[in-house]
């Protein structure tokens, strides 16, 4: 079995079960999170939910996957055909091929590989080209008043975020995903970073296009922005996408601070549970967030959140930064790999 | 095996979109397949192990730099037809210019397959314990760390150009500043005014706009 596992056909074979098997609970999981969204907004705002379509309204994701693969896709006048079809697929393909390098366990991820967080690092810079794509092959005003929102937006927070992510790396002394979780075996950097975490939570909600940042959408100025003119599967390629991003960034978040799979409680019967469930876990508590947030704040204006970015989150992720380091090699604790 | 189909997939997607990005009508298109032949590179480093440089590649090119220039050709709204029509007269001088770097390249890649031995004469030959972020890093920040810094000065006056060149200090302009905002008091703002009745209230002009 080892010997057939070794050849070629046998790696081939083997990396796409494993990819498999990350991607199909990730699509059950986009599917349910769209559920799980719609009964907390609800229960927040003294709603039910969706509580029709099965019990406790568990069959909803379907019904609504049914509905929109049986709708018509409707092309503008004037629209670029092929990136008009391309641009639903960048934004949910980068959204799944992102997970390859995500690890669930100690050594569970499809690739190890050693440049693993600036891998995620770039796939999310990429994810503004959906946007951008669609908002132009649109061939619409309000389309493209999202796209350019949306780009200058992204492009901003990506900034803080990558200074965030330096300093984390400071602290392992490696750019491998798993190396990092298990650098916060004794602590958290959650704690010790704390400004930085929430630097990192914000600029994931701005990179996502979540609310209160959702200006690309901005539904009450430019109608649903980048995809007005979407329809059918292609509007649901979009809405996928955004889940799938909002799991990713949660995900993101739960390796560089919440320790990945790790248990939070570090003695007996709490660590023998399987790292799966803890990850899990954690990235539903983020989840969690996401959706509080967006229940609860109102959407920012334009120009207040490129001055969030530029004057308030990248000064203090750069000081940061530079205190961390300083901090680190005066105290000797600089990381020797 | 594998990497050798690999690269061939790859160098042969990376010419073809380099020769649409040049011959495709719509700019926008241009640019996407500039982004595509971007993304091919990166793939190609990888293969060459160099895996830090694709990375990087892709965040600083194709995540930043191709975006804002994306931005800039999608609202300019450039007519390549009217750009062509100088192609008659620069044809020579392009001409030219193509065939000195075809002669640089030629001379370059035949001198460095007749000097087998100029991999191992390398200034510092790839390590094979450490990752090769860690060696690029502990390159910059020791031997090259003058040209490094410098490399990020000329960057950084680069950026102070084209701000000193485009800013332009509009008095007239209404911008919001917070700080004025949170110090403002009821009592300054606002002004009770007794209006009779029939004749309403006539408000106290204020003095100068503010903002």
């Amino acid at each position: 079995m080892s010997v057939l596992l070794q050849t070629n056909l046998g790696i081939a074979v083997l990396t796409l079960l494993e990819s498999l098997a990350i991607i199909v609970p990730l699509l059950l999981g986009v599917a349910y999170l769209t559920w799980f969204e719609r009964k907390v907004m609800g229960a927040i705002q003294l709603r039910k939910g969706p509580n029709v379509v099965g019990p406790f309204g568990l069959w909803q994701p379907f019904a609504d996957a049914i509905k929109m693969l049986f709708k018509e896709t409707i092309f503008p006048a004037g629209a670029d055909k092929v990136l008009f079809t391309i641009a639903p697929m960048i934004t949910f393909g980068l959204a799944v091929v992102a997970w390859a390098v995500i690890p669930v366990n100690d050594h569970w991820a499809v690739a190890n590989i050693n440049v693993g967080i600036l891998y995620l690092f770039a796939i999310s810079s990429l994810g503004v080209y959906g946007i951008i794509i669609a908002g132009w092959a649109s061939n619409s005003k309000y389309a493209f008043l999202g796209a350019l929102r949306s780009t200058a937006q992204m492009v901003s927070y990506e900034v803080s975020m990558g200074f965030v992510i330096v300093t984390v790396l400071i602290c392992v002394g490696s750019l491998n995903l798993n190396d990092i979780v298990l650098a916060q075996r004794h602590i958290w950097f959650a704690i010790p970073l704390l400004p930085l975490f929430v630097i990192f939570f914000i600029s994931g909600l701005a990179e996502t296009n979540r609310a209160p940042f959702d200006l690309a959408e901005g539904e009450t100025e430019i109608v649903a922005g980048f995809f007005v003119e979407y329809s059918a599967m292609t509007f649901a390629l979009f809405f996928l996408g955004e889940y799938a991003n909002m799991i990713l960034i949660s995900a993101m978040t739960t390796t560089l601070f919440l320790g990945g799979w790790l248990s939070p409680i570090p003695f007996a019967p709490f660590t023998l549970i399987p790292g799966v469930f803890w990850f899990l876990l954690k990235i539903l508590v983020c989840l969690f967030v996401f959706v509080w947030v967006r229940a609860t704040l109102p959407r920012f204006r334009y120009d207040q959140i490129m001055s969030l970015g530029w004057k308030v989150f990248l000064p203090i992720s750069l000081v940061w930064l530079v205190l961390t380091a300083g901090f680190l090699e005066i105290f000797g604790m600089l990381p020797h790999a | 095996m594998i990497q050798n189909l690999l690269f061939d997939l790859f160098s042969f997607i990376l010419l073809g979109s380099a020769a649409m990005v040049v011959t495709s009508r719509n700019p926008v298109h241009a640019v996407l397949f500039l982004i595509l032949a971007f993304i091919n590179a990166a793939a190609l480093f990888l293969l060459a192990g160099a895996e830090f440089l694709a990375m990087v590649l892709v965040i600083v090119y194709v995540g930043a730099v191709a975006v804002l220039f994306l931005f800039a050709v999608m609202m300019l709204d450039v007519n390549f037809a009217v750009l062509r029509e100088g192609f008659q007269r620069y044809a020579p001088i392009g001409a030219l210019v193509a065939l000195i770097l075809f002669v640089e390249l030629a001379l370059f890649v035949t001198g460095s397959a007749i000097a087998p031995g100029a991999a191992a004469a390398r200034l510092f030959p790839t390590p094979d314990n450490i990752t090769n972020s860690q060696a690029l890093g502990s390159l910059i920040y020791t031997n090259y760390l003058v040209l490094f810094q410098l490399s990020g000065i000329i960057l950084l006056v680069a950026m102070i150009g084209a701000i000193v060149l485009t800013h332009r200090d509009r008095k007239r302009a209404k911008r919001q500043n917070l700080d004025i905002q949170h110090a403002r008091l009821p009592s300054e703002t606002l002004t009770m005014v007794s209006a009779k009745l029939g004749a309403g209230a006539a408000m106290p002009q204020p003095e100068k706009e503010t903002l």
